[in-house]
């Protein structure tokens, strides 16, 4: 139980050959182009979704942080696609490797945090130290902004990594306890598989959750530095 | 035995079954020709069941149905200890 409790979040590999980029490039073919004026279903759809989210998303921003738009829904798309599509069962889950998040989340914050200082200097600094603050503490906050500037892409990258990890390894811990325990007591099975559906249904929402609370933060850091 | 046309222009239903180990050879196998196999099979899927005007359900849930198969097929020789036994 043990081994097999990790086993899938191994990197798929098919004798030798990483399948994994096959995984992370499936939902891109989810996402059919639309070529009409008027397209099918699926892309109609797509369409709106995209427009919705959009709408939400962009209204905050300013001309230079619209120029960001392609790059916040193709994530928002991605990480949301990827989450849901972890949630098949066997499937595997690319959004729970440390290392995929962490590739995500450290440029596009630098990108931010970098336009902030080119473009708007003595605004960019003027972020470590709110407003209002007495004059005594004004060294230690600036060090304790300073690590908090630094640890928004850990933060970022840890925190997706985290959910998505825990909630996988939750549903295969309660569905084996639903397993051994139809035949030791069926009422406790019961209760135990209502659980494990209301855990489903929870996933589904942090699946999307996830994707919109990572786009919501790096709008954010992009919105502080245009 | 032998046939009329020659064996590389045919299409696959008309090729005889003696005639089919050097019907695949003939296949183009350059990557220009994979690459070409991959495109007619996604817009033949594609345009059968999700490009349609009416397109349904259906026509989209083949593919996670096909990628949770795939899943199963990866993951089959971690899953075959899982199967019910009284002795493991």
């Amino acid at each position: 139980m043990n081994e097999n409790l990790f086993a899938s979040f191994i990197t798929p590999t098919l004798m030798g050959l990483p399948i994994i980029i096959l995984i992370i490039a499936f939902p891109n073919i989810l996402f059919p182009s639309p070529n009409r004026l008027i397209n099918n279903r699926l892309v109609s759809f797509q369409q709106w979704l995209i427009q919705l989210v959009l709408k939400q998303m962009m209204t905050m921003h300013n001309l230079k942080g619209r120029t960001w738009s392609l790059m916040l829904i193709s994530l928002i798309m991605f990480i949301g696609s990827t989450n849901l599509l972890g949630l098949l069962p066997h499937s595997f889950t690319p959004t729970t490797q440390l290392s995929m998040n962490l590739g995500m989340a450290i440029p596009l914050w630098a990108g931010a945090v970098i336009t902030g200082f080119r473009h708007k200097t003595k605004a960019s600094l003027a972020h470590f130290l709110p407003q209002g603050t007495p004059i005594p503490l004004i060294p230690m906050l600036v060090i304790i902004e300073t690590i908090s500037l630094f640890i928004q892409p850990m933060a970022l990258a840890v925190r997706l990594t985290a959910n998505i990890t825990a909630g996988h390894l939750l549903m295969h811990l309660i569905g084996g306890a639903t397993l051994v325990l139809t035949s030791i007591s069926t009422p406790t099975a019961m209760i135990t598989f209502i659980i494990l559906v209301l855990l489903t249904v929870l996933e589904f929402a942090v699946a999307l959750i996830q994707a919109y609370v990572f786009t919501l933060l790096v709008s954010l850091y992009l919105h502080d530095n245009t | 035995m032998t046939s009329v046309m020659p064996v590389k222009e045919k299409k696959l239903m008309d090729v005889k079954l003696g005639e089919l180990p050097s019907w695949i050879l003939m296949r183009n196998f350059t990557p220009k020709g994979i690459v070409g196999a991959f495109q007619r099979g996604y817009y033949r899927f594609y345009n059968k069941y999700i490009n349609v005007k009416k397109g349904s359900i259906a026509g989209i849930n083949m593919v996670p149905a096909a990628y949770v198969l795939f899943s199963y097929c990866l993951s089959y020789k971690e899953l075959k200890h899982q199967r019910r036994h009284k002795f493991h």
